[in-house]
Order: structure tokens, then C-alpha cells, then sequence
């Protein structure tokens, strides 16, 4: 499916009654199959944006098209797991019609199988964000969104993550929008970057990366990254001197 | 085995303050018991105490499902808390004795209006609890509820009620030991059976091993419905936390 953002602002009314402008105007397509990866410093509003594109927030000024059947699978920044359900109860419930075949597959990929019949509360962050992966491929979706999904696990784990998630995505067409603030993580699973300022967010740039997610090898990677940094560097500079921050 | 204890010592009280004070005021254990064998083998034990369940049964069942589902509501939607407050303000200040005398007087005195004064006298505490339960619901579990877009059935079944489970239990806890005490005065003033009604002859009679043995026996089904039905389901809807040390 093709997902379509085009937010012509968003404003917040604190409980003192001033307003703050959370969003500015934001513009972006994906194509089918695509991953798109926002990247903005802690709080430029990149959840917002997705809770306004996943159709949790109707308060904003401008449109969201995307299939209405669309079915989603969503990793939150937290994992948000049921904590009275096992893990397996977990998934099934947001999965009704996935097969034991397909459910054990799943599993195997995340390591979660020794884990099915756990609580919640008995797993660590990254068990436990490995469920929320689970749950949302679970559910075989046309939408994918994960909400700094590696955040707060250490390199390594979120490493082995990273890859779990780039193998899922792989396995099937799957329209990904990630957000994320590093940058290694955006270059390694991302079709096309959008770099976002700090509040009110607006896109500075729209990075797409050509070569396939597959083919990019880690002498791709850095090339990359270090072009992005160039470019990012630059743009910084810019923003600092048009706007005068002191 | 501490509860054996702690039982065998109630009654080692009991017996030695019956010897001090003597038979008339507090009649000893053995004296007790034989009114209560005597009162089960005529049968008449069971007649009132199954008259008192019944009641309990009924005015609980309506007074938990109504006030659950009010409170529930009263917790999620802003408008009708508004509109319901001064009413649930109301219905808790109300003393039980006004509200079974009231009932009796309107609607005579029949067994709907002391299960419905029964009920009534249950009903706002039970809102009061499920609506702090419904105000406590975690909203980022509706948030992901509702992404993956669980039925509504399938999510309030398990993300809201697990949530709501404490709150019920505890409301049904409470409610449980509210019933108990309002149904016998209600049996007391306008019912031609029961526990309360059996009390009310003793107190007339001043008939003190009957109405010990009416009492305790009616305290003895409440211990055990409390420990057979009440906390195992507290038990169970607990299981998910991690045990306390």
C-alpha cells in the first residue's frame, strides 16, 4: 500500500493555555514495500506525527491517505504487551487467524520460543520488545510502524535486533515507516530518510538510499553515513545561522 | 494451621467468658450448638438461612452488575460522571434503615422491595469503586488496542477487564460484607423469614443461645463463601503478578 502524509500543522494547548506548535507543515510519501526512516532529535514531535498517522490523534490540521483496511502492526516506543497474557496470548490476540506453523516461525526468528507461555512482567526490555516485533508481524500488516524500536538495549542486542528486523521486513513487502535517532539504524534498514528539525518538526531533508538493503555491506554503510554527515553538517550550519540561536 | 489457632482460642474466649458471666446473658459453646443441631435436624435452620441467601444472592448479583456498568460508564465518559455525581453523592449518604423502611412503605412488604432496598443500599459503592478502576484504565493499552484493531468485545474482555479486576473483586468484597449486614435488617422489619427474621423472635424472647446460634452459623457460611468463592477469584485474576515476597 502507498501511504501519503501531508500535515499542514499540528498545535497543542498546554494546560497553562498557551498554544505550542508541535508540527509544521510535513509532507511525505512511501511506496509500497518501502521503508521510510524519520530521524529528529528527542522530541521534535516524531511521535505525534505517528500517532496523527496511525489515526490515534484526529486533532490536526491536514490529511492522512492511506487504505482504510489497511492492517497495521505497530512496535510502540514501549512495548505495551497485555501483562495479564502470556506471550503467545499476546500475539494471538492482536493476530486472531495466524497459523501455529507461521506463529512458531516467528518465534523461532526472535528467540522468543522458550518464552510462549511467559508473563510480561518475567521478561527484560529486550524480550519484551521482541514480543512487540512479534505481535506486529504477526498480524501480517500492510503498515508497519516501529517507534524507536532499539532504543535503551545495548549495541549488541540491538544489533541482533536490528537484523531480525531487517530479515522480517525482507520476507515480505511491507510499507515500514521506522523512527529512530540513529543514524546507523536508519542506513541499514532504510529506503529513504527523512530528517526532521527539532520542534515543530519539518522535513530538512529526504534522503533515498539506492542500493538494496541486501547489497549494503559495511564499506556501503559507512560511505553512507558519511555522506549523510556531510550533508547534515551542512544543513545544520545553515539552520544555526539563519536562525541565530544564541 | 494459624487459622485453626486462632479459632481454638475464640473459643476458649468465648467459653471462659460464659463461665464468668453466666448461661442467661452468654450461653457456652456446647449450649450453642445444641440449639444449632436442633434447629438443623427440624429444618428450620436451613429454611432461613436459604431465605437470607437468596436475598444476598439477588440484591448482590443486581446491585454489582447494575453498579459495575454504571461505574464503568461514570469512568470513561465525562458527561454522564457530571450527571451522575450529585445522585451518587446521594445514594451513599443515604442511611440503609431509610432506604428499607422507604421501600417497605412504597412498595410493600414484599420480597422485591427488601431485595431492591438490599440492592440499593449495595449500589453506590459499587460505582464508586469500578468508576476509580475505570479512570485508572491504562490508555496507552486502548492506544494499541486500538492500532491493531481488536474488536471491541475482544478488547474490552481483555485489555479493560483484566484491569478492571481488582476493582470488581474489591467491590465485591466490600459489597459482600455491606449485604450481609443490611439483608438481615431488612428480614428483620418486614420479612416473614430468614436469619434477621429468626433474630428479631430471639431479641423478643430474649432468647440468647438461639439467636447466637442463628448468627454464628450465618457468620460461618460467610467465611465460607468468602474463602471458596471470593478469594479465588482474587487469586486468579491476580496470577499474572509477579508474587509479593
Amino acid at each position: 500500500m502507498r501511504l501519503e502524509v501531508e500535515i499542514s500543522g499540528k498545535t497543542f494547548r498546554s494546560a497553562a493555555g498557551g498554544t505550542h506548535e508541535v508540527l509544521a507543515p510535513v509532507k511525505f510519501a512511501l511506496q509500497s514495500g518501502e521503508v521510510g526512516v524519520l530521524i529528529g532529535p528527542s522530541g521534535c514531535g516524531k511521535s505525534t506525527m505517528l500517532r496523527i498517522i496511525l489515526g490515534l490523534d484526529h486533532d490536526f490540521a491536514g490529511r492522512i491517505a492511506r487504505p482504510p483496511q489497511a492492517r497495521i502492526g505497530m512496535v510502540f516506543q514501549e512495548p505495551r504487551l497485555l501483562p495479564w497474557r502470556s506471550v503467545e496470548q499476546n500475539v494471538r490476540l492482536a493476530a486472531p487467524d495466524i497459523s501455529d506453523a507461521k506463529l512458531s516461525e516467528l518465534f523461532r526468528i526472535l528467540e522468543l520460543e522458550a518464552h510462549r507461555s511467559h508473563f510480561p512482567g518475567e521478561l527484560s526490555l529486550g524480550l519484551a520488545r521482541r514480543v512487540a516485533l512479534a505481535r506486529a508481524f504477526a498480524v501480517e500488516p500492510d503498515l508497519l510502524v516501529l517507534d524507536e524500536p532499539l532504543a535503551s538495549l545495548d549495541d549488541a542486542l540491538a544489533g541482533r535486533l536490528r537484523d531480525e528486523i531487517a530479515t522480517l521486513v525482507g520476507s515480505r513487502a511491507v510499507t515500514t515507516l521506522l523512527v529512530t535517532h540513529s543514524l546507523d539504524d536508519a542506513v541499514r534498514l532504510g529506503d529513504r530518510l527523512f530528517f526532521l528539525s527539532p520542534r515543530p518538526a519539518r522535513i530538512l531533508a529526504e534522503v533515498p538510499i539506492a542500493i538494496p538493503r541486501e547489497a549494503r555491506a559495511d564499506a556501503e554503510i559507512a560511505a553512507i553515513k558519511a555522506g549523510l554527515a556531510r550533508r547534515i553538517q551542512g544543513e545544520q550550519g545553515d539552520e544555526r545561522a539563519g536562525r541565530d540561536v544564541s | 494451621m494459624l487459622r485453626l489457632l486462632s479459632f481454638t482460642l475464640f473459643l476458649a474466649i468465648w467459653w471462659i467468658a460464659a463461665l464468668l458471666v453466666g448461661g442467661a446473658k452468654l450461653p457456652s459453646p456446647p449450649a450453642v450448638l445444641q440449639v444449632m443441631i436442633a434447629e438443623a435436624s427440624s429444618g428450620s435452620l436451613f429454611l432461613h438461612l436459604g431465605a437470607t441467601l437468596a436475598r444476598v444472592a439477588l440484591a448482590f448479583v443486581l446491585a454489582m452488575s447494575l453498579g459495575s456498568a454504571i461505574g464503568y460508564l461514570m469512568g470513561r465518559v465525562k458527561l454522564a460522571d457530571r450527571l451522575g455525581d450529585p445522585w451518587l453523592i446521594l445514594l451513599l449518604n443515604l442511611p440503609a434503615l431509610v432506604v428499607i423502611v422507604l421501600a417497605y412503605i412504597w412498595a410493600g412488604l414484599t420480597e422485591a422491595a427488601a431485595i431492591a432496598a438490599i440492592a440499593i443500599n449495595k449500589l453506590p459503592t459499587a460505582i464508586v469503586t469500578l468508576r476509580e478502576g475505570a479512570r485508572a484504565l491504562d490508555r496507552s493499552l486502548d492506544e494499541m488496542a486500538s492500532v491493531f484493531a481488536m474488536p471491541r468485545w475482544r478488547a474490552f474482555r481483555h485489555v479493560v477487564l483484566p484491569q478492571l479486576a481488582p476493582y470488581i473483586a474489591a467491590s465485591a468484597r466490600s459489597g459482600l460484607s455491606l449485604v450481609w449486614k443490611i439483608v438481615l435488617v431488612a428480614e428483620l422489619l418486614g420479612r416473614p423469614n430468614g436469619v434477621g427474621f429468626e433474630i428479631g423472635v430471639a431479641f423478643q424472647l430474649f432468647d440468647t443461645p438461639r439467636l447466637l446460634a442463628y448468627s454464628l452459623t450465618f457468620a460461618a457460611v460467610v467465611l465460607v463463601i468468602e474463602t471458596l468463592l471470593v478469594q479465588p477469584f482474587e487469586a486468579r485474576a491476580n496470577r499474572w503478578r509477579p508474587r509479593a515476597a
